[in-house]
């Protein structure tokens, strides 16, 4: 059997759904960021590509106690990612700084077993030939490569943007692998108007996330599967946080399946 | 009547039907196969963008066509295993055309495992940057080393061929062959054991997927060893019923039906073993799997096209009736009987791999999302008829210039 690895580093987000307002500044910042093509045909929701896609919650119950909430779904980057052990090629495994889930577009085949895996649909396939409307090209950054037809893509946390902050250390004199807590911080994260994405090392005290984390309002999507993502979603609201994991509800069950790694 | 122009090609001692006739049997496969031709052009240049599949349905049907062709391509192995390695020799007169049957689904499925990924042209690097710890690198070693073995057993039948078998090389070559069958049926078996195992395994393994994950033995989830069994059970009746639709085609008895008989015994064994761990695999799935991972059993069915019937068909309907019809005498001795049974349990595979591989993705995993609806696009149906087609042209031209089946002679010409 596999170990589940650690770091020393974990880099991971915490995500006030209370303060959410599903503007979509997170999405439109990934899709710029990332060098995401627009897909032909975006009212197919079944094939676009959103690295950062925002739900819309609802407590399902009428007015005057209808209550809804956004909930922004990046990369889980799970400490027990269920698509990383699957990938037949390795195009796909944790980073060793940061644990990051990282993708190697050229070494991907397209089997998709990732995605297949992935209970949170965070890997998207690119179906077609991206392609740039006219111009729009000039909108591409060259700090994130390109991705070509038939490969799985994801979100990373902007890793171009930790290497580049590791650099910036490196070249001012810093520890790279202690950055500070602004230091290294994902599109999204930047450009959330109302502070709803948080980010840092999670096992760093320092840093905030690591504090919000263990927050008794912080609960992680899907924790019974077992795969332990490393973005926490924060709520004051029960419903909404009885909303992130499934529950029979008759309290008789529960626990996390057994989980794991094959191999 | 005239001879056929083709006549000195033909098995020694047997009769054909004339080659117009033959090759006006072979156009509508030879158009299938041209219409899957079409259809991997379009996905090739176009992309997988043509296909009905898409970010909630990574697989769909190319996948569970594979699966299923592959399932029932096992009569193969295990028939192989039970001659040359556990010497049944009463299945000799059919071991050919189970390599021949296993020849043509293994090399279909892969045809349509080149158009299932993305970068076709990068399937090398499942042996280059292998992951050890990964189920899919097991079936892409297993099954790309069982084509070959398959194709090793399958070349002293064409060496057979009356007018090649007169060349001393291939003649000698062809009897060397088969004095060292054994130890290629053993490997095959070996081969093909794993990667069935490793199709389910696929699935199983996938513990975020509450429809699809199992618990199992050492690094082996329950599914890998159901997908061996079903497979065993179910690659004999497909070889049964090839068999007698070449026979009701041609118009001629090709085995003892005895044979046929027995292979319908080992497959009704095989589908009761399956059966028991199957139903006690579903008990633990629905008793602890799913309550664990916070889903009931309703939760895991939807409407019509995911509905519970689906399951129901695949255990009674293809499992249960074909297992007690194969398995009592004086049912399977009826050939009607035997043709039915085996039928059910075919699709019941079939079904099987569909259950596992599109519901196992259709089911909603967190709880704010909703049941998606896969529909195939012509690109994905082309294909599976391609395949279909490119194993009638196959069995039809083997049937026709190679010596398949050693008691044909005996029972059709005294």
């Amino acid at each position: 059997m596999s170990v589940q690895r650690e770091f020393h580093t974990k880099w991971g987000m915490v995500i006030d759904l209370d303060k959410c307002t599903g503007c979509g500044a997170c999405m439109v910042a990934c899709q710029v960021e990332n060098n995401i093509a627009p897909t032909p045909d975006a009212s197919d929701m079944t094939r676009v590509l959103t690295w950062m896609l925002v739900y819309k919650l609802e407590n399902k119950q009428k007015f005057p106690n209808y209550d809804v909430a956004y909930l922004p779904r990046p990369c889980m980057q799970c400490e027990n990612p269920s698509c990383v052990p699957v990938c037949p090629v390795v195009a796909t495994t944790k980073d060793e700084e940061g644990g990051i889930v990282s993708q190697i577009y050229p070494r991907c085949i397209g089997c998709r077993y990732c995605m297949a895996a992935c209970p949170y649909h965070v890997r998207y396939f690119n179906w077609f030939d991206p392609q740039w409307p006219a111009g729009m090209e000039k909108t591409l950054t060259p700090f994130s490569s390109t991705r070509p037809r038939g490969v799985v893509e994801k979100c990373h946390f902007c890793h171009h943007r930790f290497m580049a902050a590791k650099e910036k250390a490196r070249a001012t004199g810093g520890e790279p692998m202690k950055l500070a807590e602004d230091a290294y911080i994902p599109a999204c994260v930047e450009a959330c108007p109302t502070g709803a994405l948080i980010f840092g090392n999670l096992k760093d005290p320092t840093h905030q996330v690591a504090k919000l984390s263990h927050s008794k309002n912080a609960k992680r999507l899907l924790e019974r599967l077992g795969g332990k993502p490393q973005v926490y979603y924060m709520s004051k609201r029960q419903w909404v946080l009885d909303m992130l994991d499934n529950d029979l509800g008759d309290g008789s069950h529960g626990g996390v399946t057994g989980g794991g790694n094959h191999g | 009547m005239a001879k056929a122009i083709d006549q000195a090609l033909w098995p020694e001692g047997v009769e054909r039907c004339s080659l117009t006739k033959f090759l006006l049997w072979l156009v509508v496969p030879a158009l299938l196969m041209l219409w899957g031709l079409v259809a991997a052009g379009v996905v090739f240049w176009y992309g997988l963008g043509m296909t009905g599949l898409n970010n909630y349905f990574a697989f769909g049907l190319y996948i569970t066509f594979d699966l299923a062709v592959i399932a029932l391509g096992a009569g193969a192995f295990f028939t192989g295993l039970l001659r040359y390695i556990l010497k049944i020799e009463a299945l000799v007169p059919i071991v050919n055309l189970t390599v021949i049957v296993g020849f043509f689904c293994y090399s279909g499925a892969m045809l349509i495992l080149t158009m299932e990924l993305g970068q076709p042209l990068r399937s090398w690097f499942g042996f280059w940057h292998p992951n050890v710890h990964s189920m899919l690198t097991e079936v892409i070693f297993c099954i790309s080393v069982y084509l070959s073995v398959l194709i090793i057993e399958y070349i002293p039948l064409v060496f057979e061929q009356k007018q090649l078998n007169k060349v001393p090389f291939l003649h000698h070559l062809a009897h060397n062959m088969h004095v060292v069958m054994p130890l290629f049926a053993g490997i095959g078996a070996f081969l093909s054991t794993f990667h069935q195992g490793s199709l389910g395994g696929m699935y199983g393994v996938m513990f975020a997927r509450p429809f699809a994950y199992r618990e199992g033995f050492f690094i082996w989830p329950w599914t890998f060893f159901l997908f061996v069994l079903s497979a065993v059970a179910s690659g004999p009746c497909f070889t049964v019923l090839i068999c007698t639709a070449i026979e009701k085609i041609s118009g001629k008895r090709m085995v003892e039906y005895r044979v046929k008989s027995l292979m319908g015994k080992i497959a009704g064994t095989m589908l009761c073993i399956y059966l028991f761990f199957k139903f006690l695999d579903t008990w633990a799935w629905i008793d602890s799997i799913l309550p664990a991972a916070g889903n009931s059993f309703d939760q895991m069915f939807n409407g019509l096209v995911y509905g519970k019937w689906l399951m129901f068909t695949e255990l009674i309907v293809c499992g249960v009736i074909p297992a007690i019809m194969l398995v009592i005498p004086s049912v399977r001795k009826r050939e009607s009987m035997l043709i039915i049974a085996s039928l059910l349990n075919c699709v019941g595979v079939s079904l099987n791999r569909y259950i596992i591989t599109v519901q196992a993705l259709a089911v909603p995993v967190m709880p704010f999302d909703s049941w998606q609806v896969y529909v195939p696009a012509w690109t994905e149906w082309a294909p599976s008829f391609m395949v279909l087609a490119y194993g009638v042209i196959v069995i039809s031209l083997s049937y026709r210039y190679l010596p398949v089946f050693p008691q044909e002679r005996k029972l059709n010409y005294k």
